[in-house]
């Protein structure tokens, strides 16, 4: 008999975790009431993680939404994420952009920032070597736009919290591939 | 030509929008409560399981005033959904339901998720309260696409009388199509009354959903060469076949003969490949046979087809079948990987896969080697001399599984259908009762739903109304849903309700002595109902049996009443379902029933990490 069965339970142990990878995922939906629900629904459910998640319609002819999911998981479970996405009604495709071959991912952030003399100029210079434009002025603050990938944006806050650091609002990542080929 | 397109793009765009075009086509103006008996009477609809209230009665209305489908008037909308998939797995047909909003919808929602979890086609039609009082607390309003979103394939709110005959010709066939499972139409009360033109179905095609059937040629070619190669091969196969329908298992059975591979089959699969037949090893899994699961355990070849690893199959999982290659065929492909990884995936329907690999089986005409497939059934005849279904029966008491081998021994020349509920008698009624046939096996397998079997025999007995249709119910399980005797009384329907009486909950009692010292916590009912008075007040026949000495008698006197029967087989209470495989153990650690002190054993162990 096996000494290691330390089971009170139905089932069997959990598993051991393998290593865990982020990947991105585009995924082509039919822009109706309710499907943005089913994906995180699905999530929530199964038990996924989401680092962040996107959408907006791109064809509005089709009314169809393209939604950028981040997400981590050992690589049988990012599988799996994708075929149970793959297998609710409204989605029509699912592809793994950190998979599917070269890639662009980018994240828009609203920086603002509260200060005066030293800190202020210091602010303006470190968005300007950043590329942030400033699209909100007052004589004690500036709010920021930055666009870029997410760690240069994680940079870019990091060096602003000593500056008078008020709040940022992010878009989460959208990614595209590289090449000719629409996805 | 107009025509066609504008149906074309009204098919194409699910979103809202756009469609106002709708009302410029030709289609037959009526009310959406009457487009709801159009649509199920085009989609071949002859019944439909409801019960009414306020945000469904247009439709009611509507059904009074027509002849194509019938209604059957449950006593509970979890009966209703339960009778749609008893009839729906009996027959391969789409189960429909009517049910109205609020709590008809919340009721309806156990039968739904167990509809999900054993792949059952149902549509289920709610009401809801009208569209401009959505999201208000109306008086019986709730989210009924929220609540079974999770419990659902997929689900609709129809807010556009525009929409809804699209939305109920789709609901049709996603439910049927893939891998099937319950679609809910959630129609508002305004919705019902508002006028609009109604369509065929063959005017609509689905864009986006389009379930794979082909499996992939090479994918398969690779299986074969495997196949073919293999020295300890095994079919290990599910409740995919019965949903592909007869033809996936009659191929089943050819390639089966084919090879000469022996076949065990989980408890969804059963029938689907004729318990007679010398290859069957019976049924795998948490109280599989000795001889299928050291099979699993100790094949080099797993050919998985229509079933999906589940835990109750697995046991522990890094134990599971450690020196085998794997194939996996299965419609759905989040099943392929999900549990266990496989060696070769094959996304397709049963039917088709299995006609293709006996296509290629044929043409390839592989050399296997007879020499290790000899060696091969020499081993798991040794597994089966264990006999590990055997029990020490008694003159005094009836024991469960001989009450269920002596109900097979006289029902099995005849044509008999079996449901069950759930729990121990469920796992006798499966090692015991033995299919030759698909279709004639209605459980609750991946939700385990006591007060399935009932209803289920209901829905069952409507769709073959000359045949015998037994539903082996515990007495626990059965009173979950008791009330539907009124309805098999009230349709004539001569289901028999033969319930395995041992006044505990068997299976949580077994669990209790087992892993709980036990300690036999609320799992035994003080006070049952006399079930033979039962039967009488419901207008049905009660027979009680207590002396296995009477059983053959009494069956008989079941069987041929024409009328519900509540059969009370008096059990004994003490008898535990083996062989088992004790939770997160291998499939070579099971105990079985006849091991006297090396039973002793475990359970002084398991009661120890326990305790």
């Amino acid at each position: 008999m096996n000494k290691n069965m330390s089971s009170t339970s139905h089932y069997p142990a959990a598993p051991v975790l393998q290593g865990v990878e982020v990947h991105t995922l585009s995924v082509i939906v039919d822009n109706e009431p309710g499907v943005l629900a089913r994906v995180i629904g699905l999530f929530s459910g199964r038990g996924y993680n989401i680092d962040s998640l996107t959408v907006s319609e791109t064809e509005h002819q089709k009314h169809l939404s393209r939604i950028t999911i981040v997400t981590r998981g050992t690589p049988m479970v990012i599988e799996q994420i994708k075929n149970q996405l793959d297998r609710l009604v409204p989605i029509h495709r699912v592809v793994d952009m950190t998979v599917a071959g070269p890639h662009i991912e980018r994240e828009l952030a609203m920086v603002k920032v509260r200060g005066k003399g030293d800190h202020r100029q210091e602010a303006l210079r470190l968005a300007d070597a950043f590329r942030a434009r400033v699209i909100d002025a007052t004589t004690e603050s500036f709010v920021f736009e930055i666009t870029g990938a997410s760690d240069k944006i994680e940079s870019f806050v990091a060096l602003m919290l000593p500056l008078g650091l008020v709040e940022v609002s992010r878009t989460g990542v959208v990614a595209i591939a590289r090449g000719p080929e629409g996805m | 030509m107009a025509k066609e397109m504008m149906a074309k793009s009204v098919a194409k765009d699910s979103s809202g929008a756009a469609r106002a075009a709708g009302a410029e086509l030709p289609g037959r103006e009526m009310t959406g409560a009457e487009m709801v008996l159009e649509v199920l009477a085009d989609q071949g609809v002859k019944h439909l399981f409801g019960y009414p209230g306020g945000a469904v009665l247009p439709i009611y209305d509507a059904i009074f005033q027509q002849k194509k489908v019938e209604h059957i008037l449950v006593r509970h909308e979890q009966g209703a959904v339960h009778a749609a998939e008893g009839y729906a797995r009996s027959t391969g047909k789409v189960g429909c339901v009517l049910v109205t909003s609020g709590p008809g919808a919340t009721n309806a929602v156990t039968g739904l998720t167990d509809a999900l979890m054993d792949s059952i086609p149902l549509v289920c039609i709610t009401g809801q309260v009208p569209t401009h009082l959505i999201g208000n607390d109306a008086f019986q309003e709730c989210d009924t696409v929220g609540i079974t979103r999770p419990c659902t394939k997929h689900n609709y709110l129809v807010k556009r009388i525009e929409d809804l005959p699209r939305v109920l010709h789709e609901a049709f066939y996603v439910a049927s199509s893939g891998r099937p499972g319950p679609v809910v139409v959630d129609i508002p009360k305004d919705i019902q009354f508002a006028k609009g033109n109604y369509f065929k179905p063959k005017e609509f095609q689905h864009q986006g959903y389009k379930p794979r059937l082909k499996g992939d040629p090479d994918k398969i070619k690779a299986a074969i060469e495997l196949m073919g190669k293999a020295k300890r091969p095994l079919f290990y196969t599910g409740g995919g076949i019965i949903n592909s329908g007869n033809a996936a298992s009659e191929r089943l059975r050819e390639l089966v003969k084919l090879t000469g591979f022996p076949i065990t089959s989980t408890l969804m699969g059963l029938g689907a490949f004729p318990a007679s037949d010398p290859h069957w090893l019976g049924m795998l899994g948490m109280h599989g046979t000795w001889e299928a699961n050291w099979s699993m355990h100790d094949c080099d070849l797993m050919i998985c087809i229509g079933a999906r690893f589940d835990d109750r199959i697995t046991g522990r999982l890094d134990a599971f079948s450690p020196g085998s290659k794997k194939i996996h065929v299965d419609i759905d492909p989040s099943s392929i990987n999900k549990n266990v990884k496989v060696d070769i995936g094959i996304i397709g329907d049963c039917a088709h896969v299995l006609d293709d690999m006996l296509r290629i089986w044929r043409a390839s005409a592989p050399q296997v080697d007879k020499k290790a497939l000899a060696a091969w059934w020499q081993q798991i005849d040794k597994w089966r001399a264990r006999k590990s279904l055997s029990y020490k029966n008694s003159n005094s008491i009836i024991k469960p599984q001989y009450a269920i081998q002596r109900l097979y021994e006289l029902t099995k020349d005849r044509d008999t259908y079996i449901t069950t509920e759930v729990g121990q008698h469920q796992m006798w009624a499966a090692q015991f009762y033995r299919f030759d046939e698909p279709n004639r096996w209605m459980t609750s397998g991946g939700l385990g739903t006591m007060g399935y079997g009932l209803p289920a025999s209901v829905g069952v007995q409507l769709a073959h109304p000359k045949s015998l249709v037994i539903d082996i119910a515990g007495e626990a399980s059965v009173l979950m849903t008791m009330q539907e005797m009124s309805t098999a009384v009230q349709y004539r329907l001569p289901v028999k309700i033969f319930i395995i009486n041992n006044q505990y909950m068997g299976m949580v009692r077994q669990w209790q002595e087992l892993l709980h010292g036990g300690r036999y916590s609320q799992s035994y009912t003080e006070a049952l109902p006399d079930f033979v008075k039962l039967a009488e007040a419901y207008h049905a026949v009660g027979i009680r049996c207590e002396k296995p000495g009477d059983l053959d008698g009494a069956i008989h006197e079941m069987i041929k009443v024409d009328k519900p029967v509540i059969f009370d087989c008096v059990v004994d209470q003490n008898e535990n379902c083996f062989p088992m495989i004790p939770s997160g153990r291998a499939h070579n650690e099971m105990i079985l029933g006849d091991a006297g002190e090396s039973v002793e054993d475990a359970i002084t162990e398991a009661g120890k990490v326990m305790v």
